[in-house]
């Protein structure tokens, strides 16, 4: 809690030119469109690619309109080749996870909405926030980049793993450039987002306005800065990392690389690395990454939720509690990627026991959630109907881990497609529709416009639907034994799977379509949609108490709100109906603390 | 709309499990000694994550049908026993659901990896590299000969780099492309990848295993159908990953023993 002297920290005039109100911009609420925009640009691209590949592992050997000019060699006749294929598949992930699933939850809401729901003006390094997306912004162009060398970007998939990743030209197409440009790409991303994260972290600890205790943060909030201290210290794993991945390409070390690697039967000038030295490495980030993705998600839904439930969670402070497990955990999981990896068999049963111990706190999180649900007064609406489908996205994603956190049944499942469904599920879906419910929640407050409900319901039903369609054929192929990263099924114990792959292929394309209803409506309901009030869901927490709609460059005004209340009274009497809001004086119920 | 959001839940929930519960699509037969305990525990975890699905499903589903669409003078209620049953629940039953598992996965992962091969076990040895398996069986003298990863030579059929001329132990050494193992033989399979990362899966068997460039690794199994099966890679190792396949055959002693007198010919 601190006083205004303190909150000022941040501070900074209004822009007056164009470049700085709208390209380099100190304002966070700029910013966090800004890297809005960016994963919506990317999750088009993802998307985009993710069709081909679809079309290509449905009917191999078709020929799609136009392929040729995506790629110099990878489609003669526009056919794709299995090179192609795997560059198509590497940028798909890399563009998914790091561009879209780290940027959307985390950088564009928590950008724009923390410092307005912790009460301050900005964040207190304002530079370092502008070139935290200026930053990652680059890493994205890097990335395509690779795209348009010689040989195309790299095909090792997002998990790089080496010394596929670092003996070069002579892997395979892209890795040699390709790989490089990959590894530069994710290590100036990692620079955003750390400086993000410290932005985030002392946004939360030193900028909160008088009466805003850390308890009295609304749920989405604690889901950034949870997300944030993960994203400090993951993304400084993955950087230093990348860093030794490109010195085996260009400094002739060779960190990753063992001697007597022979490829195309030449020697390779390397000698005395570890490969299971990337593994650990990358998933020392890799696990916690797959937190940073899905608990700014919890975050949000939560924050929907109980605004459209008109009550309060059973309990806000488990739920923080539980958050918190989850991100602390998330470090010592990391090795069920690797079970039948070659590490020490002891270890994997080391890391089985705490990722199935993940599970209570995520079980909690549910029951918190459904159990808040009995007795609520629910309003449907396009943000509810993600908030709702978010969970039950997450149940479908989250109980295919029982399996895969068993090293046993790993054994059979490792490096299927029921990996693919379960993280598709669980951290693809399931975020990608915390990042809806968030849009369709505060697009209002952003832009100062309703977004259209009839196309939110629409598109929640197409992509709810589809969404299972896609994913949950993925396990029965997993089971199956259909093995992941496969550009066709040669064995022959798969072909009986093909036509689930061409069903699973029609769901994709139907489902992706309807994302383009999404993108409709955002762009007419900018410019054409309904004038928003300043707190059209009755809200509560201080985004909602802003003195205009979108808020000023200060957020706040001339004075910074005070507050009274814990984030989210509900289901009382009060003057304004059945909530108090935050900066209301007035006692909201018997527990208050007003 | 709640209600049609609720019963389209019950209804994905259902026609997912459908497919599970009649085995559409599902593991292999199991050809191995070991494989009855990771094929119990795939059961138990099936039922246990089954329930939990459905039920939490169909508990979201009937709460959205009921508590949505309140009329104006309906009041919140609060679920009896609040935050504190759930995380009862929550280590209760997951907790009892998590530590079962644990405990008896435990045993299948034992049964696996922590018991070391039989002395008379049949010692073949599979080499990994871009986009092929080659197997080495050690001959009659029961010893590999060392791998000279310079003298490797894919022209010239020097597959392993094994000098011939010099190292006695390599004269016998019989090399093959596909791989071949008698019945209800325990075999030690030692795994080595002359360039980057690749696995050895074969589904039947329950055993998948990466190779580890710079690292030789060993399994250990036994297969206790005869049949021809196929050896799949499932680590990314390139353009020609999803081709990169080998097949096993499992033979009866004799049938093993006139192979390697034919293949023995071939060398």
């Amino acid at each position: 809690m601190h006083d205004t002297a303190h909150a000022h920290v941040g501070q900074h005039a209004a822009p007056t030119s164009f470049i700085r109100k709208h390209v380099f911009s100190l304002d966070h609420k700029v910013i966090g469109k800004q890297y809005y925009g960016l994963a919506l640009a990317a999750v088009l691209i993802g998307m985009f690619l993710s069709w081909l590949m679809r079309l290509h592992l449905g009917w191999t050997n078709l020929a799609i309109p136009g392929l040729h000019l995506l790629t110099k060699n990878g489609a003669p006749g526009d056919v794709m080749t299995p090179e192609f294929y795997l560059q198509l598949m590497t940028m798909h992930a890399t563009i998914m996870v790091f561009f879209v699933l780290t940027t959307a939850p985390f950088a564009a809401f928590g950008n724009y909405f923390l410092p307005i729901q912790v009460g301050a003006e900005d964040m207190p390094f304002p530079h370092f926030n502008m070139m935290s997306f200026w930053v990652t912004f680059v890493a994205f162009l890097v990335l395509m980049s690779s795209f348009f060398v010689s040989d195309g970007p790299t095909l090792g998939g997002w998990t790089q793993y080496a010394p596929l990743s670092a003996v070069g030209q002579v892997g395979g197409p892209g890795e040699g450039a390709g790989v490089v440009l990959w590894a530069l790409s994710i290590a100036i991303f990692c620079v955003g987002q750390l400086l993000g994260s410290l932005n985030f972290i002392t946004t939360t600890l030193d900028m909160r306005t008088r009466g805003m205790s850390l308890w009295r943060l609304p749920l989405s909030a604690w889901g950034w800065f949870i997300t944030s201290v993960m994203g400090l210290t993951a993304f400084a794993v993955l950087m230093p990392a990348c860093i030794l991945l490109i010195l085996d390409h260009v400094a002739g070390t060779s960190f990753f690389v063992p001697a007597n690697t022979v490829i195309n039967d030449q020697m390779q000038p390397h000698s005395g690395g570890s490969t299971l030295l990337w593994q650990h490495l990358f998933w020392f980030f890799g696990h916690p990454e797959v937190y940073i993705a899905i608990v700014p998600g919890m975050g949000i839904v939560s924050h929907v939720l109980i605004t459209n439930m008109r009550k309060p969670m059973l309990s806000h402070r488990v739920l923080v509690y539980a958050m918190g497990a989850l991100a602390v955990l998330s470090y010592m999981v990391y090795g069920h990627h690797m079970f039948v990896s070659g590490m020490n068999p002891v270890s994997s049963l080391v890391f089985s026991f705490p990722t199935l111990v993940i599970t209570i706190p995520s079980t909690i999180v549910v029951l918190i959630w459904m159990g808040s649900l009995y007795g609520a007064k629910l309003r449907i609406n396009s943000a509810s109907l993600f908030a709702l489908g978010f969970i039950s996205m997450f149940i479908a994603g989250g109980v295919s881990g029982f399996f895969l956190a068993q090293p046993s049944i790993d054994i059979m499942l490792h490096a299927t497609y029921f990996v693919v469904g379960h993280f598709h599920l669980v951290m693809g879906v399931a975020a990608m529709f915390g990042i809806f419910a968030g849009t369709y929640f505060w697009f209002p407050k952003m832009y100062g416009r309703m977004m259209n409900e009839t196309l939110g319901k629409i598109h929640f039903w197409c992509s709810f639907v589809g969404a299972y369609a896609i994913f949950m054929p993925f396990h029965y192929l997993g089971l199956a034994g259909n093995v992941r990263r496969y550009q066709a099924f040669a064995p022959e114990y798969m072909q009986h799977l093909i036509p689930l792959h061409k069903f699973i292929t029609i769901a994709a394309l139907f489902t992706g379509a309807a994302q383009l209803i999404f993108v409709y409506n955002l762009f007419v309901s900018r410019y054409k949609g309904e004038p928003a009030r300043d707190n059209p869901w009755q809200g509560t927490s201080l985004e909602w108490s802003t003195p205009t709609t979108p808020p000023p460059h200060n957020n706040f005004g001339d004075k910074l709100p005070v507050v009274y209340h814990d984030p989210f009274q509900y289901g009382v009497e009060s003057s304004t109906g059945d909530y108090v809001m935050q900066t209301s004086p007035e006692k909201a119920g018997p527990d208050d603390e007003a | 709309m709640a209600k049609f959001f609720a019963i389209t839940i019950f209804v994905i929930a259902i026609v997912s499990a459908i497919p599970i519960l009649r085995h559409t699509w599902w593991m292999a037969e199991d050809i191995s000694t070991h494989g009855a305990p990771i094929d119990e525990q795939m059961s138990e975890t099936m039922a246990e994550a089954g329930i939990s699905f459905l039920a939490s499903q169909f508990i979201l589903g009937y709460f959205i049908w009921k508590f949505s669409n309140p009329k104006p003078g309906d009041k919140i209620k609060t679920f009896p026993g609040g935050a504190k049953a759930m995380v009862w629940a929550a280590f209760l039953l997951v907790g009892t659901e998590v530590l079962a598992l644990g405990v008896f996965g435990v045993k299948a992962w034992a049964n696996v990896y922590f018991t070391p091969p039989a002395a008379n076990a049949v010692p073949v040895e599979v080499q990994a590299g871009q986009f092929a398996f080659y197997f080495r069986y050690p001959g009659p003298d029961g010893s590999f000969g060392p791998i000279h990863p310079d003298m490797i030579n894919e022209a010239n059929q020097n597959f392993y780099g094994l000098d011939t001329d010099h190292d006695a132990d390599s004269k016998d050494d019989v090399v093959t492309a596909e791989m071949a193992v008698p019945v209800n033989r325990e075999i030690h399979l030692i795994m080595h990848s002359k360039d980057v990362g690749h696995s050895f899966f074969v589904p039947e068997l329950r055993v998948q295993q990466d190779f580890v460039p710079g690292m030789d690794l060993s399994v250990h199994f036994t297969a206790t159908k005869i049949g021809r099966y196929e050896i799949v890679c499932t680590q990314l190792c390139g353009l020609g990953h999803y081709n990169m396949k080998a097949y096993l055959s499992v033979l009866s002693l004799e049938d093993f023993d006139a192979w390697m007198k034919k293949e023995k010919a071939m060398q």
